[in-house]
């Protein structure tokens, strides 16, 4: 019998212009929004692009914003290769960020030492933030994506009481810690901006993933969890310890995303008033970067250069912005309904010739 | 028996090519008014894209289709069902939480004002089966019915849109043997009232009992079309392959050694935790095949797993060779010597969107030379897949290619290339020719032969009773999670067997 069944090809220029649509589509809308709100859209998105990539002070600013969703993104994406949906790098990101606030206040380490522990206990503590909901999962079936939601609000309450009693700086007038020691700082270096040694972490977290999944045993296990549960079962493979290994290092990873922040910019913990949102952006990033290690660098980049490009768009056209969400938004959109576009590009070719319906069709025989 | 020669449907000179393959190169097909006309090939030959081009899912390259003499253009189901033609697909379509009824007239629902008519279809639904005798129960649930009578429902559909052709795709892949019978009965029916039907299959016996004509194709070319009482299943073979099939085994009188495998007073739960084996106690020796008998669902699958070291057991105890390895995990149990053939290559036996080298090592794939402490090999592993590839003829693109893009016998031939190639002293075979052709049941059974030959001792599951007498040196029937009866093969008959797995009593020979 010859099986017609339709195969997925996704070649890797066909993906890369599908997600250049949905982000053109995304910004034509957003500009939309700007003439709305009574400004030249041109202008506007003359001023994004120079405030997120003119002068190294800029473009340092948007590899500060950057080098956290790499991390959440890569954090996501490893979660989300084992099968899991990790929602909550944005709770494993704050514990780290209380974590590593606090290591860095140490006294009496080396310097280079004292970095390099304090980026490890922000790690860990990252890491059995999520290896709580991997537990659960493995062991009683509970899902993770109510877990880590669940897990993201105990991470930010806990960490409002920790700055306002235990950790609160003295005289304690402000919910703040104490700036962490010099020698646990990662050193900045495309000064005035804050960007800092956090990027280079972070891109060797992007190779380290890579090798993970695709030269490791570990890796290869990790994968066909993700694929296929059962056969990995069948194939010797305990499923229950590859989903809580997995999601202890995707929780490592927001925790490294956390600690950098920490140790790279802030050098203190500010009371949360809501989600820094690093985690969730992360998700919106992992999505765009399809959820390869590589991949994720560039969704970063782009959310890191809109984050920082419209802060200096609000300051230097006056546009509000608050329409760079509306593009982030619209952005998230289009790239999580592709399967809209495919079948829009799709229904246009099958306008011209029929007879190639064939195409799409992949024969196994 | 067809009634004449009265021709419902003609296609002529159907050329259909699909990038690197042409599925159907020139092919011929007509069908008459009251025939079964069975449609014979392998796996790969054309048979369901010829059909599916006449039920307009595909157009053709090339080629004329003609209903009741008419020249007709086929651009999609729609069409096919105004000019009478319907299809039971090999994966059902139907919505599992519908019921029977509501499943049937979907899309043509009776309607009293703007509201469905929900009495009104039950009745219709009701007359129809009545009229073709095929009996449902309109208000039953799809998902709570079995999928013998989700056919029914989906024949039921295409009589509803009143077809006069049916094409049947594989229909009796999914069915028990029971059901199979039920199912001719039903073709014959419809074609006695004047029905047409095309039999979509790759069963030489299924082709004998039920078709009036058969129509075989090969690698998309039409090799004849005949009447089976005049052709032999030997011709019917050679045409279907193209060379020389035997269709009988030959093999060599077993020469069992010492025992390899023992199960003493073995009980297990299913899934759903109600007892699926109870005191099983059986032995397999090296150099001999337990086949294993039984109804679909008797604790066949849950007696393989285990063995595997997939379910644990509640009694008993589990030995290979001395060694008790019941309560060991399924790595540590292959490692023993245990290869595993699951019953499902696709959900359990493969992972679809892993290469083919990938596949190939999973169970493997911590050990040397695929491993070195946690880091992959990948030349180890891309020059062990094209070993395997070569000596098992695997018909892929490459080692890289995904194993969901191979067809059914190419996977089942991954899935068996695996696990042979630990060199087993204990196989475990689960239903390994299910869906398969003829050739590739022919390549899975020597394999199986030679290492039985080689000393593996082999345990075999399968539902087809054909396969178990063909292959095995001794059989065991299950009941309800009970060895009934054991016979050596040259000591029981076909009907004893089918006696004993329908829960009748017998007497334990060795």
């Amino acid at each position: 019998m010859l099986a017609l069944k339709r195969i997925r090809t996704k070649p890797f220029w066909r993906e890369i212009a599908l997600i250049g649509l949905a982000i053109s589509s995304a910004l034509i809308i957003g500009g939309v929004f700007v003439v709305i709100s009574g400004h030249d859209p041109l202008r506007a998105y003359l001023a994004l692009i120079r405030g997120a990539f003119w002068g190294w002070y800029n473009f340092g600013e948007t590899l500060v914003y950057t080098t956290p969703l790499i991390l959440t993104g890569l954090s996501i994406a490893l979660a989300y290769r084992c099968g899991l949906f990790n929602i909550g790098a944005e709770g494993q990101l704050i514990v780290a960020m209380v974590t590593s606030a606090w290591i860095g206040t140490w006294s009496g380490i080396p310097a280079g030492l004292h970095a390099l522990l304090t980026l490890l206990g922000g790690m860990v503590a990252g890491g059995l933030w999520g290896a709580i909901p991997g537990l659960l999962k493995a062991k009683t079936g509970a899902h993770e994506v109510i877990n880590t939601i669940m897990l993201n609000y105990l991470a930010l309450y806990l960490s409002h009481y920790l700055v306002t009693k235990p950790l609160i700086a003295p005289p304690g007038m402000a919910p703040v810690t104490r700036t962490i020691a010099r020698g646990a700082m990662l050193p900045q270096f495309l000064p005035p901006s804050r960007a800092n040694l956090g990027l280079l972490i972070a891109l060797l977290a992007c190779l380290g993933v890579y090798l993970l999944l695709w030269r490791t045993t570990w890796g290869y296990e990790i994968r066909a969890v993700g694929l296929n549960q059962e056969a990995a079962r069948y194939g010797g493979i305990k499923v229950a310890r590859i989903i809580v290994m997995t999601m202890a290092i995707s929780g490592g990873l927001a925790g490294l995303a956390g600690a950098v922040v920490i140790q790279g910019v802030q050098h203190k913990f500010f009371d949360l008033f809501a989600f820094p949102g690093y985690g969730f952006d992360g998700i919106a990033v992992a999505l765009l970067g399809r959820n390869h290690p590589f991949g994720v660098i560039f969704g970063a980049l782009l959310f890191g250069a809109l984050s920082n490009g419209a802060l200096q768009m609000q300051s230097a056209a006056g546009v509000p912005k608050e329409i760079i969400g509306v593009v982030q938004g619209t952005i998230i959109l289009f790239v999580a309904t592709e399967e809209a576009f495919r079948w829009f590009l799709r229904s246009r070719r099958r306008k011209h010739s029929v007879l190639k319906e064939g195409e799409k069709v992949g024969v196994s025989v | 028996m067809p009634d004449g020669t009265q021709t419902v449907v003609e296609m002529r000179g159907i050329v259909k090519r699909f990038p690197g393959v042409v599925a159907n190169a020139g092919v011929d097909f007509e069908l008459r008014r009251g025939e079964v006309h069975a449609l014979l090939g392998e796996n790969g030959a054309g048979k369901t894209t010829l059909m599916k081009i006449l039920y307009g899912l595909c157009l053709p390259d090339a080629g004329e289709i003609r209903v009741h003499g008419r020249p007709v253009r086929i651009d999609g189901p729609r069409r096919a069902i105004a000019l009478g033609i319907g299809m039971v697909h090999q994966h059902f379509m139907l919505i599992p939480p519908f019921t029977v009824a509501e499943n049937i007239v979907l899309g043509l629902e009776p309607r009293r004002g703007p509201a469905f008519d929900l009495s009104r279809a039950r009745a219709e639904v009701a007359a129809i089966s009545e009229r073709y005798g095929l009996q449902v129960d309109p208000d039953a649930r799809i998902e709570t019915i079995s999928l013998g009578m989700q056919q029914r429902v989906e024949i039921l559909k295409a009589l509803y849109r009143q077809a006069d052709v049916l094409i049947l795709d594989e229909p009796t892949a999914v069915l028990t043997p029971q059901e199979v019978g039920e199912l001719v009965e039903i073709i014959r029916r419809l074609a006695a009232s004047g029905k047409s039907i095309v039999f979509i299959t790759h069963k030489l016996r299924e082709v004998m009992s039920v078709a009036d004509r058969v129509t075989v194709l090969r690698r998309g070319e039409r090799i004849g079309t005949l009447r089976p009482a005049e052709t032999t299943l030997e011709e019917l073979a050679r045409m279907m392959v193209g060379r020389e099939v035997a269709l009988e085994l030959t093999k060599e009188p077993a020469t069992p050694d010492g025992e390899v495998l023992r199960l003493r007073d073995v009980s297990a739960l299913n899934d759903r935790h109600l007892p699926a084996l109870r005191r099983v106690s059986l032995s397999v020796r090296a150099g001999e095949i337990l086949g294993i008998a039984g109804v679909e669902g008797n604790g066949q699958a849950e007696l393989v797993e285990v063995i595997a070291g997939l379910r644990p057991i509640t009694t008993g105890e589990i030995f290979l060779g001395d060694r008790r390895i019941d309560g060991l995990g399924p790595r540590r149990i292959h490692e023993l010597g245990v290869a595993y053939v699951p019953e499902d290559r696709q959900r359990r036996g493969l992972i679809l969107d892993f290469s083919l080298a990938e596949n190939l090592i999973l169970v493997e794939h911590r050990r040397r030379p695929f491993a070195r402490g946690p880091a992959l090999d990948r030349v180890a592993i891309h020059r062990h897949a094209e070993r395997l590839i070569a000596e098992y003829d695997i018909r892929a693109a490459g080692t890289g290619s995904k194993a969901g893009a191979l067809s059914g016998g190419n996977q089942q031939k991954v899935v068996v290339a695996r696990a042979l190639a630990s060199r087993p002293r204990l196989l475990l075979v689960s239903q390994p020719t299910r869906g398969l052709d003829v050739g590739a049941t022919e390549f899975v059974h020597r394999r199986i032969l030679t290492e039985r030959d080689r000393g593996a001792a082999v345990l075999l599951v399968s539902l087809e009773l054909d396969e178990l007498l063909a292959l095995s040196d001794r059989i065991a029937v299950i009941y309800e999670g009970e060895i009934v009866g054991l016979f050596a093969r040259d000591e029981v008959s076909e009907d004893e067997l089918g006696l004993l797995m329908a829960g009748g009593r017998a007497k334990a020979r060795r």
